[in-house]
């Protein structure tokens, strides 16, 4: 009787010359690949289990490992390409729902890469930001219609927070990863004058002090919102949906809910943590604004409050509504956002790209004469910081990462994450494998590649002719498109190159 | 209205979306009273909406007129109101006509020129005269340009338009007039380029609906509305709720109570327990009509000549309040504003999910919920 | 819009232990704040006549020492919705959100709830005499030793205690009419059901199930049923016996259905 019928997905080769049984690929591999015999001194490996993680590879001290893609094949079908037999036949074989991590993989068109941008050239000079000042600060909240300035002293309208460049980490939670990993990114926004955003989980008790550069979430399942954790953040965001699954609820499955996550999301130990798909007290738009102003009495109005939508058809009709409803900030996260764990046929068919949504709901706030009201956040799939800085000339004020912080910190994007273990120590909450990522180096890693772009930020703002960031916001005429249609260019609001 | 479709949904959105505050209030016996409570019921209920529309609806207002159908028209020019009088004079027997009454002080900005026309019937056949008021009034809707008739009921008035309930009321001078049946609405739409027109509630007839959620089956219930030849032209869930009570009851001759097992159906699970011959009855009704189940959060408020009916989508998703006490009967989106109007209330109560309220005119209240 | 930075010297009716305020015609967004101000300048009982619909009373208490507040009138939605630890009463009914996302103190309601009573309840106690309404205890948690509880005198409708992780939450069946409600405990995966009156199985959630009663639970029915006494009377003899006890089926109901 068959275990299964699946074909491996990688194929491991060793050489055997290079090794040197050291085992350490056998200590390092959570899946439980490798492993040593006594009796023949050799590494044995069952690929069947690998999920190309790499870690293995890359720790192996002397490069015996070579972990690629099994080119084991079925009968050439564009149809019926290998994936979609494998996820069939593993239905057939488990009777439920796929599950998967990571963002969406498929090959649908990433807009960042049909948009380029402007140089200043003759008719007004390009500057040396190395040089020369450039300015990345941005602030984040609802601005009042008028500023009322009595005795030359402003009137605070609504409060604002302070980010000292326009990348902020996305929502990601205690447990989706671990608390190491979530530890890095507090100290890397602290050191850089960010913010990190605590995802649905709660905010563990020793995270507590950098309540300055928190977002905290409040989403469907209340997880860990209690009125300390309110109070001690810089702003509120209410969890409404996320790229990575759109209409559908957040689910920690019960083996990652340890001892200390059960303390951080007040649930018992080893139960599903399953956050409702909707807030079950936002049943209409008027219900969010119910939310929101509860929040805001909560926190004695003193906390800007984002409210955060999947990027979806009507993304444009719901934000303005968010906007009427007393939302001081939006974050929009798009269909390639990033999850600990997801239905894969929710991740891959369900959501609209981000560039479509930022472009269209800024286009419509402002035709609403909304735009200035909040500030706009964009999520889902930012792989560099050009596509940061062509997301802030199609609109958006800052930009939440999140696969790339991870990236960042080790991650390989196997998509295993739905499964608890993660080699590299980030999404997972086994006390083994997360001891894996210490904070002081993998949050150096992080400020160093925030770093790398804002540099990077500024010498394309430089090119530009522009010193400070405020002034690409929503400045499409510093973009244009290549090889894009009609329609394309239109809901994006920028030119065809040439034209 | 020529482009009628794009004065109201000037984005194209799918659906313009738009949730808000409701509320009813009916005098059992059929005697016209002042529609104050109403008015100060909404008022508080203003967190609720933002200002963006706000309406009425008002039966019995006419005393003078109370055979004579009565249209409530909004013209942007004057070309749209010659256009529509010669419709008029040409179809039907026009006995006054008046420009409607506005209070001139009313802090509500760029009101359309409002003007009323009293129809007289026929003396014969009633449905026949309906079937041709209903036509005109849409070839009226989507032909005449910058002309929008609001309403056209006998002895029966919407009055809406872009404000704060409380500010309509006094736009139009509500308190000059009695009514024994009073809908209101307050709206909270997402788009700003708000239009009179647009706002609530929505008539046919002598139906006037107003609503608070957002159907998710939308597209469904208008495709399946417009093959019995209504036009959605206001993408709103309200407009094809007003269609599918207006197929089912007036053309079809469904009661009331059948209509909400077609629009808040129960589960199947449910259906499949009942005793014959019920469960045949509301199998029946729910598979042929698949097409108008109203899926996601709704309450609405409906008022017909003699009726007023409350009903909330079957997972109760919405809120919805009503209370007896006075002879009157009232419901809410919360039930606050109905204490703070009426005492001595003798019974306030939550009805249950799909389950209808119904007040009729000399019958009294129905509301049963032995099949919850 | 009132601003929180500019606190208006808003009159309260004494500027004693003890305040009433008249709440006809006054937007939530003042009231809070009066109610706030009377709070933070050490009034502890504060009595509100004529409210109509004002929301989230006693939410902006939040980091002051406990007060108590008496609502005459019927409050709005989202009653002490995130709040830390207050005491409410109301002599009337409540609307829907009553102890949203409470985390400690206490409300009583001399009437009916509206839905979504206790939504992610995390700490503290709700008392309903009358009935409530749809999806009461959504979602409620507990932590360690902290276990929240509602204690409704009547019935509730479809979906009660959804998602439950936590606490305890009570029906007294009060009338002893059958509870017609479907959905009982779906998705629930942690917290006790307790009720009292007839019901059948099949209006049980897939993940709920009932389970005998023990001693620990009779004390604390005992216990709950003394307290909704004292608030409210006892119309009639309760026992605990007469409960049924329900549960979740097992700590992860849907396990097996993702792969």
């Amino acid at each position: 009787m068959l275990a299964t019928q699946l074909l491996a997905e990688f194929k491991i080769q060793r050489d055997e010359d290079r090794c040197i049984r050291c085992k350490v690929c056998a200590r390092q591999c959570g899946f439980e690949v490798h492993a040593y015999d006594e009796e023949t001194d050799r590494m044995v490996s069952d690929q069947s289990k690998c999920a190309g993680c790499q870690r293995c590879a890359v720790l192996c001290p002397t490069g015996a490992l070579t972990v690629a893609l099994n080119p084991q094949s079925y009968a050439p079908n564009y149809n019926w390409t290998r994936e979609r037999i494998s996820d069939l036949k593993r239905q057939a074989e488990t009777g439920g729902v796929l599950l998967t991590g990571c963002g969406n993989d498929k090959p649908m068109r990433i807009y960042w890469d049909h948009l380029v941008l402007d140089a200043s050239q003759v008719t007004n000079p390009s500057i040396d930001p190395l040089r020369e000042p450039m300015e990345l600060r941005t602030f984040l909240g609802r601005r009042p219609k008028k500023l009322e300035v009595v005795d030359e002293q402003p009137v605070d309208g609504h409060p604002q927070v302070r980010i000292d460049l326009p990348l902020i980490f996305s929502a990601l939670s205690y447990g989706a990863i671990s608390s190491q990993a979530q530890e890095s990114l507090a100290r890397a926004a602290t050191a850089v004058g960010t913010l990190f955003n605590s995802g649905e989980g709660g905010l563990p008790k020793a995270l507590r002090g950098y309540g300055d550069h928190v977002i905290v979430q409040c989403a469907s399942g209340r997880f860990g919102v209690d009125p300390d954790y309110l109070r001690r953040s810089a702003m509120i965001e209410i969890k409404i949906g996320q790229g990575a699954k759109p209409g559908i609820g957040g689910h920690l499955p019960g083996e990652k809910v340890s001892r200390s996550i059960s303390a951080a999301r007040r649930i018992p130990v080893g139960t599903d943590a399953l956050s409702p798909a909707p807030h079950h007290d936002i049943y209409s738009i008027e219900d969010l604004r119910t939310l929101i102003y509860a929040l805001k009495e909560a926190t004695n109005y003193e906390k800007p409050v984002s409210v955060k939508i999947a990027a979806v058809n009507n993304a444009a009709a719901i934000a303005s509504g968010i906007v009427r409803a007393g939302a001081d900030v939006i974050a929009i996260d798009g269909l390639r956002g990033g999850t600990g764990a997801a239905p894969k046929v929710i991740r891959d068919n369900v959501g609209v790209p981000i560039e479509m949504a930022l472009a269209s709901v800024d286009s419509r706030l402002r035709s609403e004469g909304l735009r200035n009201e909040c500030s706009i956040i964009a999520a889902g799939g930012f792989r560099c910081s050009a596509d940061v800085i062509k997301a802030v000339a199609l609109g958006a004020d800052a930009v939440y990462l999140g696969t790339a912080a991870l990236v960042a910190m080790g991650c390989t994007l196997c998509q295993k994450c739905y499964t608890g273990i993660c080699n590299w120590g980030i999404c997972t909450t086994d006390p083994y494998l997360s001891k894996r990522i210490n904070p002081d180096i993998a949050s150096k890693r992080l400020i160093a590649f925030l770093s790398a772009w804002a540099l990077e930020i500024k010498e394309m703002l430089g090119g530009m002719g522009i010193n400070a960031i405020e002034s690409l916001r929503g400045n499409r005429e510093h973009l244009r498109g290549v090889g894009l249609s009609d329609w394309e260019l239109e809901v994006l609001g920028v030119k065809g190159a040439g034209q | 209205m020529l482009d009628l479709e794009l004065r109201n949904n000037p984005y194209r959105d799918d659906k313009v979306m738009g949730s808000c505050s409701v509320f009813g209030m009916m005098e059992m016996r059929g005697r016209c009273v002042k529609g104050e409570p109403v008015i100060e019921a909404m008022s508080s209920m203003k967190e609720r909406s933002n200002g963006l529309g706000g309406g009425f609806a008002v039966y019995g207002l006419y005393p003078r007129h109370s055979s004579d159908y009565a249209f409530h028209v909004m013209y942007e020019s004057v070309q749209g109101k010659e256009l529509t009088e010669a419709e008029l004079e040409r179809n039907f027997d026009v006995v006054h006509d008046e420009e409607m009454p506005t209070n001139p002080h009313n802090g509500v900005p760029d009101p359309p020129i409002l003007w009323r026309y009293f129809v007289s019937p026929p003396p014969e056949d009633g449905t026949r005269f309906q079937e041709l008021v209903a036509r005109e009034v849409t070839h009226i809707n989507t032909t005449v340009r910058d002309a929008y008739v609001f309403s056209s009921a006998r002895n029966m008035g919407v009055f809406k338009g872009v404000g704060f309930p409380e500010d309509i009321a006094r736009f139009f001078m509500l308190d000059e007039y009695r009514g024994y049946i009073w809908l209101a609405h307050g709206r909270f739409p997402t788009n700003t380029q708000a239009w009179w027109g647009g706002a609530h509630p929505f008539s046919l007839l002598d139906w006037a609906v107003v609503h608070n959620g957002e159907i998710s089956s939308y597209g469904t219930n208008r495709r399946f509305v417009e093959d019995y030849g209504y036009r959605c032209n206001f993408f709103t869930d309200t407009e094809v709720v007003a269609y599918a009570i207006d197929l089912l009851v007036r053309r079809h001759g469904l009661s009331i109570e059948m209509a909400s097992k077609v629009l808040a159906p129960p589960l199947w699970d449910r259906i499949d327990r009942m005793p014959e011959p019920k469960r045949a009855l509301y199998s029946s009704l729910r598979s042929n009509y698949a097409g108008l189940l109203l899926n996601g959060p709704f309450s609405v408020i409906i008022g017909r000549e003699g009726e007023m009916i409350g009903l909330t989508d079957r997972m109760k998703l919405r809120p919805l309040a009503a209370a007896t006490g006075s002879n009157m009967l009232y419901l809410s989106s919360e039930e606050a504003p109905i204490r703070l109007v009426a005492e001595d209330l003798e019974r306030v109560w939550s009805p249950l999910g799909g389950i209808p309220v119904i007040g009729r005119l000399g019958e009294g209240i129905s509301y049963d919920d032995e099949e919850a | 819009m009132v601003s929180s930075m500019v606190l208006r010297d808003v009159a309260v009716t004494h500027d004693h232990p003890d305040a009433e305020m008249d709440a006809l015609e006054v937007s939530f967004q003042e009231l809070n704040q009066k109610i706030r101000l009377a709070a933070e300048r050490g009034t502890r009982r504060i009595v509100l006549r004529r409210v109509y619909g004002q929301r989230y009373i006693g939410t902006r208490l939040n980091g002051l020492p406990p007060v108590r507040v008496e609502i005459f009138g019927t409050p709005g939605n989202d009653l002490g919705a995130f709040m830390d630890g207050h005491v409410i009463l109301v002599h009337g009914n409540a609307q829907d959100g009553v102890g949203n996302t409470m985390h400690g103190g206490e409300i009583i309601v001399e009437g009916r709830a509206g839905d979504v009573l206790g939504m992610s309840m995390i700490s503290g106690s709700i008392l309903v005499r009358d009935d409530a309404g749809y999806r009461a205890a959504l979602h409620m948690k507990q932590y360690g030793r902290t276990v929240p509880s509602i204690v409704i005198g009547g019935t509730a409708q479809d979906f009660l205690g959804e998602y439950m992780a936590g606490g305890r939450l009570v029906l007294l069946g009060l009338g002893m009419r059958k509870h017609r409600m479907s959905f009982i405990g779906t998705g629930i995966h942690g917290g006790v059901i307790y009720m009292r009156g007839p019901f059948s199985n099949d209006q049980l959630g897939e993940a709920a199930e009932i389970t005998p009663l023990r001693s620990a639970d009779l004390a604390y029915l005992s216990a709950q049923i003394g307290k909704f006494g004292e608030a409210f009377g006892l119309p009639e003899e309760i026992s605990p016996e007469q409960f049924s006890k329900i549960v979740p089926r097992g700590k992860r109901p849907y396990s097996s259905l993702y792969a």
